[in-house]
């Protein structure tokens, strides 16, 4: 190529990018070759890979035991993870104690619960509308379908347990603690003392204390405020807990969405003529909500997280399950496999949710900044 | 000109029914009053309710079983403690388990945690997405996850007392715990102390009087060397002086047991490892959004003004990536001291097991062993959050 050559404007050549600027050994040169620290780094890195992940491959599904009897049979099999418990418990880690022949109906709940789910989690589904209007009633159809009555056989509560119990205190405990965190938030907020006194002291108390210690007066000391000879369901002592709990930290979150707000939205709500209710509901609650999803969707987690609590005051979620089976003399000593597979669970939901959470974020963003 | 001006002035100021309710400041005095008769209401149900039940069985309401024998062990204490102890006592060396957990997982949290944070940003792929997975997947699984298999593979995976993993037969790893020499001191050590002190006091007051002269003078004085020299050489050098006043009590292999030396117990690592591991996640994504958070052009302005690297990142960027990061992570701090409240789940004596465990279980006073938990709980979190706000006020940028 001559040094003067000439372009015509617009007709400029495609030219390649520079040798060595794209491409695999590019990004492997960026990414992990850029300086002498950075090789270091890497090269450790890699060596601490090397020592962690082929034991824990091998552990897990090489020298593991799928189908297995006992504890002995599993170690005959192999020296890896005895899946073969899991697999021999699978049933007793979903449905807990809940009657054999009646588990139909947590599946049936299970299979509405992702029907009245999906319409509010995708705005753009067909028929949106009408979905949700199942969803709505979907929670009375729930209790029905698990607790039974009305020509089906009652079940009582504390033949709940394993997964369903951790997904029934989770979905209750988020339909119940968003509508009331708002308003607590709104009360923390409002011009009315009392109101406000009464909601801080509420919010600040349940943040205070740990979880565990309000499940422990869940379950010894809540039938002193009951009159005298009443008292009722374990589990809905703690669901009505585990609500309280997650709606002073939603409320929290909510709260500095409102705080986010600029005054000239409030003032131009009033300036409309909108009443306190109305101007909430279509110019600040809108826009607080949106600012507050990442915070509500992780106190949502911790909600979820946080169900495995009740296996401390004796209800069987999955942890409770497993520590029973892990006292059954033929399984005795399998607690990481227990624990992991629990843990894979959790992870699977969790993950998801903050997932979700994010793509939200990304959908609401209507571009103020940047 | 079209336009009539309505020249009636204000309405008048008539009263009426209606007027109660759709004028702001008198609706608002009748929702707080029927908000404060519910509210009131309601505390008078639950306390008549309360009284009545205690009546009926009989059962007095009072804090005077702190005084009585508490009849249980605690396997860890800080304090002197046996089953004569009161539950008084036990109660004590129940916060101070607490503490003591709350503490070191703090310590070992906010190092892993920063760590993590930086290693999440670092250019590096393969690095970055190390830390992303660990974050993910430890910041998905419920705390009492990670406790009960922290815990469930010391006690099954670790070796017997018998066979313990012995580094220079001085520390020993098993399934009882981590045993390491105690270190007995000797009657000279207090000048080490002393020196340590001294060296303490000395340091601080250098660099106090270096930057009185720096904002005089503008002379830079080497105070990070003579800091370091003061408060760590200082003590060593008094130790060797002294003759090296400590000895190590080694750990003896028993039969059954390691005796003697210093032990730390399975479960008092299970829940520390447990905790600092979760927390650390958080702190690591603390950490990384507060360094994010600081705009590009503040440390290239500085480079601007011929601030070093070094000085850039300390006089720049770490303070004001600071103002992000410490509120959360008081709160995960105090996160910790409340999830170790978990530490029933595997027999570690916190407040929690002891008086809120065995001793209510053994008076069966639910009522005053529940306040006395809720109650201390309560006096730790607002304490750190009375502090956090002083910082906040403190460090909020001044605007406008």
């Amino acid at each position: 190529m001559s040094a003067a050559q000439k372009y015509v404007p617009g007709e400029h050549p495609d030219l390649k990018p520079p040798l060595g600027q794209t491409g695999l050994l590019f990004w492997l040169r960026t990414n992990f070759f850029s300086s002498t620290f950075n090789v270091v780094l890497t090269l450790v890195t890699l060596y601490f890979l090397y020592l962690i992940l082929p034991p824990m491959f091998n552990w897990l599904f090489v020298d593991s035991a799928f189908v297995a009897d006992s504890r002995v049979h599993c170690r005959e099999l192999g020296t890896g993870a005895c899946w073969g418990f899991i697999e021999k418990r699978f049933g007793q880690f979903t449905y807990g104690f809940y009657p054999l022949e009646e588990r139909w109906r947590v599946n049936l709940t299970f299979l509405l619960f992702v029907i009245a789910t999906l319409p509010v989690l995708w705005d753009n589904m067909p028929g949106r509308r009408s979905f949700l209007w199942f969803s709505l009633v979907f929670p009375f159809v729930a209790a029905w379908l698990l607790l039974g009555g009305f020509g089906l056989e009652t079940v009582d509560t504390d033949q709940f347990g394993g997964f369903m119990l951790t997904m029934v205190i989770g979905v209750t405990g988020i339909v119940f603690s968003l509508p009331l965190g708002i308003l607590l938030a709104l009360g923390r907020q409002s011009n009315l003392h009392f109101i406000r006194w009464l909601c801080t002291g509420f919010i600040e108390f349940f943040r205070g204390v740990p979880l565990i210690t309000l499940l422990f007066v869940a379950s010894t000391m809540l039938n002193y405020f009951l009159p005298p000879g009443t008292s009722f369901d374990l589990l809905l002592r703690v669901l009505i807990m585990v609500t309280l709990f997650s709606a002073a930290y939603i409320a929290e979150v909510v709260r500095g969405g409102l705080q986010a707000i600029p005054k000239g939205q409030h003032e131009a709500a009033d300036a409309m003529g909108l009443k306190y209710w109305a101007s909430m509901r279509l110019v600040v609650l809108p826009q607080a909500l949106k600012i507050s999803i990442p915070g509500i969707v992780n106190t949502f987690i911790g909600l979820f997280k946080d169900s495995t609590l009740v296996v401390i005051i004796g209800l069987l979620d999955p942890l409770g399950i497993g520590r029973a089976s892990l006292s059954d003399s033929k399984w005795q000593g399998l607690s990481t496999e227990v624990y992991v597979f629990i843990a894979l669970f959790f992870f699977a939901c969790c993950f998801s949710m903050s997932r979700y959470s994010i793509y939200l974020e990304n959908k609401l963003n209507t571009g103020h900044r940047n | 000109m079209a336009t009539t001006i309505d020249m009636r002035g204000p309405p008048k100021s008539g009263f009426s029914i209606g007027k109660i309710w759709t004028d702001k400041k008198s609706r608002g005095v009748i929702v707080q009053v029927i908000a404060m008769a519910i509210f009131c209401a309601v505390v008078f149900y639950l306390a008549n309710n309360v009284v009545e039940n205690f009546q009926k069985l009989g059962k007095p309401f009072g804090f005077d079983f702190l005084e009585q024998e508490s009849n249980y062990d605690i396997n860890q204490t800080l304090i002197s403690y046996n089953s004569q102890s009161s539950h008084g006592r036990a109660a004590v060396v129940g916060i101070l388990n607490t503490l003591l957990v709350a503490f070191c997982g703090i310590i070992l949290a906010t190092i892993l945690g920063f760590i993590l944070g930086v290693l999440r940003l670092s250019p590096n792929w393969l690095v970055n997405k190390l830390a992303y997975c660990y974050i993910e997947f430890v910041r998905n699984v419920p705390v009492l996850v990670h406790i009960l298999l922290v815990h469930g593979i010391m006690v099954h995976s670790l070796p017997h007392p018998k066979q313990a993993i012995n580094v220079a037969d001085s520390f020993f790893l098993s399934n009882r715990g981590f045993y390491m020499p105690q270190p007995v001191f000797q009657p000279l050590f207090w000048l080490v102390v002393a020196a340590f002190v001294f060296g303490l006091i000395y340091a601080f007051w250098y660099r106090r009087a270096a930057r009185i002269k720096q904002a005089a003078t503008g002379e830079q004085s080497p105070v990070f060397w003579v800091m370091l020299a003061s408060i760590i050489g200082l003590p060593i050098l008094a130790f060797l002086l002294t003759g090296l006043p400590i000895e190590w009590q080694d750990p003896v292999q028993g039969k059954f047991n390691l005796k003697g030396g210093m032990a730390i117990k399975p479960e008092f690592m299970a829940l520390w490892l447990a905790l600092s591991l979760y927390t650390a996640a958080f702190i690591a994504e603390i950490v990384r959004s507060g360094i994010m958070a600081v705009d590009k052009g503040q440390s290239e302005a500085a480079l601007a003004l011929g601030l070093p690297r070094k000085r850039t990142m300390n006089l720049v960027v770490i303070p004001q990536a600071l103002r992000v990061i410490i509120p959360p992570l008081t709160s995960q701090y105090l996160n910790i001291t409340k999830n170790s409240s978990l530490a029933i789940a595997i027999g570690y004596m916190d407040i929690v097991a002891t008086i809120g465990g065995i001793s209510l279980n053994q008076t069966g006073r639910e009522m005053e062993c529940m306040i006395i938990v809720l109650g201390l709980y309560l006096f730790f979190s607002i304490t750190i959050s009375m502090i956090m706000n002083w910082y906040n006020n403190r460090i909020a940028l001044v605007e406008r």
